[in-house]
């Protein structure tokens, strides 16, 4: 596990383990501030830092490992959200049910895009999967039975019988937060297994991986579709979270902030998104309870690290990677 | 709609901007052509309507393509910079009491916004990686979002036009249409044509498009470069602030304002290929003919085969949709874009 906290190259302990496991602990303690401070909105917030960080870190598997900077990934964190929030609205209340529709929908969503994006380069991959999640937003916007432009409310969470209790605040806390570590531990063994080998070597020379024999578009594709499926799950949480879905879940300021996080954690970082989630989220928060004005901080902050950081959070605290 | 902003902003008290679906939610001066009359005028009306939409795209897209083809920089706050243009002719013409001055005035204020923003955050950016382009300049769109709040305040403000310019003008025979749109069509052509010959008859013009073709080249042949990027990214603002003006009169100026159409914007440059002019005007055409006809035309014809409501709400998802499709089948058959910028 201590190759995982670390994800670094390297073997030598550094402050980036104490960081990570630092932050892992602070995750884990969380409800019991809450509990001793009596501050319910710390909850709601750090469960919105999981989920997002859990959508970011799907987006990173993409573009951090493999290099397919997507400008769409909001799109599958709604459609995993209308997916709960649709079938719950007919009546189908059940999580068995409608977690497994979320990925799935998502998934095919991905598979679609991501076979007609991959063909495109550079900038072009960019807008083409912005055009994309702007006509799923659209398409959102016209589904009059689902509330259309104003949304929808989603009056009972997704129901597990009598195995999990969605509405036990701390149970759903932890419930994010473990699958937030388990996608952080299923992108690590992929990034480091011969098909996260062959992403990256996409990434860093795509015709030498084709010249040697790797059909790299399939690689890719594979890789994509398993981003969104991922992301899905995030939107089902969602979804569950705020008991809400509407368009402006996929509206493209959305992916902008989703692609934000995982810029500003370190994209070569396996805790990267979680760390640009966290910081994000919480640097928001605590800005908007001193100023009205937030974002005149936050903003030129962002602009700030593009210009002067390398490697986004991660990299300040691990000095310059080997390797 | 608080409900769902999910990340940036989300517990905080702030109204999120709002986000209407597409660029032209309100037509308060649409023309006397009813709507239920499928006539060729109505369809006139439409194109007309689509030219116009498209000539102001081509404001915004113009200079979003020459700042991306030369200094190769994804520009998110070039729709802050419509925004702020928009605001600026609001608050001069208030001053002045006259929208033209209050024009004037706004596009030199938002000319000086854009270089300065160029010499103290942009040029540092330059050297960075596109998702660092990202980063940087969505914060800058957040900053300038806040700070039009604090100085504007919340509420929008409205651009009110002379009153001649708010008449409707019988074009053709039982087709009345507004002054104030037909103008925007006349000014926005003259722009193009003074932009084109900028480009294609001067000394700056031939710098930027050679620094289009190849920016190490004209920086090694001793062009002052950071003083033409700096013009670039100057010239590409004020077109931006013009845009924003222009349009202010007829949708609300508010915050935000800029940043559906930045992405119409963006759709524009890739459709009429990265640093082209000439394909940032086709493509804005195009793109703005493509939305308005489908917005008018495809509820009713969708209404031939299904229920009223129904066509209208997919008619409505369908026709926003259009223009993405046009921009996806576009990029599946030139995957750089109608007119890449010549010898890359």
């Amino acid at each position: 596990m201590k190759g995982l906290l670390e994800t670094s190259r390297g073997s030598r302990p550094s402050p980036r383990l104490a960081v990570n496991a630092g932050l892992l602990v602070i995750l884990a303690l969380a409800p019991l501030y809450a509990a001793l401070t009596g501050d319910p909105f710390a909850m709601t917030l750090f469960t919105r830092v999981l989920i997002l960080a859990l959508a970011a870190l799907s987006l990173n598997l993409i573009m951090g490992f493999g290099g397919m900077v997507s400008f769409g990934h909001a799109a599958y964190l709604g459609i995993g959200g209308y997916a709960v929030g649709i079938l719950a609205k007919e009546g189908i209340g059940s999580g068995f049910v409608q977690w497994p529709v979320a990925i799935a929908a998502a998934a095919l969503y991905a598979l679609v895009v991501g076979a007609l994006s991959l063909r495109t380069r550079g900038v072009y991959f960019i807008m083409i999967t912005l055009a994309f999640a702007q006509m799923t937003y659209y398409v959102a916007i016209g589904l009059d039975r689902y509330g259309g432009d104003d949304g929808l409310t989603i009056y009972q969470r997704s129901r597990f019988g009598s195995l999990l209790d969605l509405d036990n605040k701390i149970l759903f806390y932890y419930l994010c937060f473990a699958l937030l570590l388990a996608g952080i531990y299923l992108v690590w063994r992929l990034v480091n297994s011969r098909f996260g080998l062959v992403i990256q070597g996409a990434r860093s020379n795509e015709r030498r991986m084709r010249a040697i024999g790797f059909a790299t578009y399939r690689y890719k594709l594979v890789c994509f579709v398993i981003a969104g499926a991922m992301c899905g799950l995030a939107g089902a949480l969602l979804a569950n979270h705020t008991n809400f879905i509407s368009p402006a879940m996929m509206h493209w300021t959305r992916s902008g902030d989703l692609m934000i996080m995982a810029v500003l954690g370190g994209m070569q970082a396996m805790f990267g998104p979680l760390l640009g989630a966290m910081t994000l989220l919480l640097l928001e928060e605590s800005l908007s309870r001193v100023t009205d004005y937030a974002n005149l901080v936050l903003g030129p902050l962002l602009l700030f690290v593009a210009i002067y950081v390398n490697g986004g959070i991660d990299g300040l605290i691990g000095g310059v990677r080997h390797g | 709609m608080q409900g769902a902003s999910l990340s940036v902003g989300a517990p905080s008290p702030q109204p999120s901007p709002r986000w209407g679906e597409g660029v032209r939610t309100s037509k308060p001066d649409r023309g006397d052509v009813r709507h239920d009359d499928k006539s060729m005028l109505y369809f006139i009306e439409q194109f007309l309507n689509g030219i116009q939409l498209g000539m102001l795209l081509f404001l915004l897209a113009a200079g979003l393509t020459l700042i991306f083809g030369i200094m190769d920089l994804v520009n998110l706050a070039h729709g802050s910079l419509y925004m702020i243009g928009a605001y600026f002719a609001a608050t001069f013409a208030e001053w002045t009491d006259s929208f033209v001055l209050g024009a004037i005035f706004a596009i030199v204020a938002t000319l000086a916004v854009g270089m300065a923003l160029e010499v103290i955050a942009m040029r540092r950016l330059y050297a960075r990686s596109h998702l660092d382009h990202v980063l940087g300049t969505f914060g800058l769109l957040l900053f300038f979002n806040e700070l039009v709040r604090l100085i504007w305040g919340p509420a929008g403000m409205t651009l009110s036009l002379p009153g001649e310019m708010l008449k409707a003008v019988e074009i053709l025979p039982g087709l009345f249409y507004p002054v104030y749109r037909l103008v925007i069509i006349a000014v926005t052509l003259a722009v193009a044509f003074l932009l084109y010959a900028l480009v294609m008859r001067t000394r700056l013009g031939m710098l930027i498009r050679a620094g289009a073709s190849n920016r190490e080249m004209v920086g090694a042949l001793g062009v002052n470069i950071k003083l033409l990027y700096t013009m670039v990214f100057g010239l590409g603002a004020a077109l931006a602030g013009f845009a924003g003006l222009m349009q202010a009169p007829i949708l609300t100026v508010q915050i935000g304002m800029g940043e559906n159409i930045l992405i119409l914007a963006f759709v524009v440059i890739i459709i009429g290929g990265i640093g082209s002019i000439r394909g940032a005007f086709v493509a804005a055409l195009l793109v703005g003919l493509v939305d308005t006809v489908g917005r008018a035309f495809l509820p009713d014809l969708l209404h031939v085969y299904l229920s009223e409501s129904a066509a209208a709400s997919l008619g409505r998802a369908l026709s926003s949709m259009m223009i993405y499709m046009v921009m996806a089948l576009v990029l599946i058959v030139r995957p750089e874009g109608l007119f890449p910028a010549a010898s890359k």
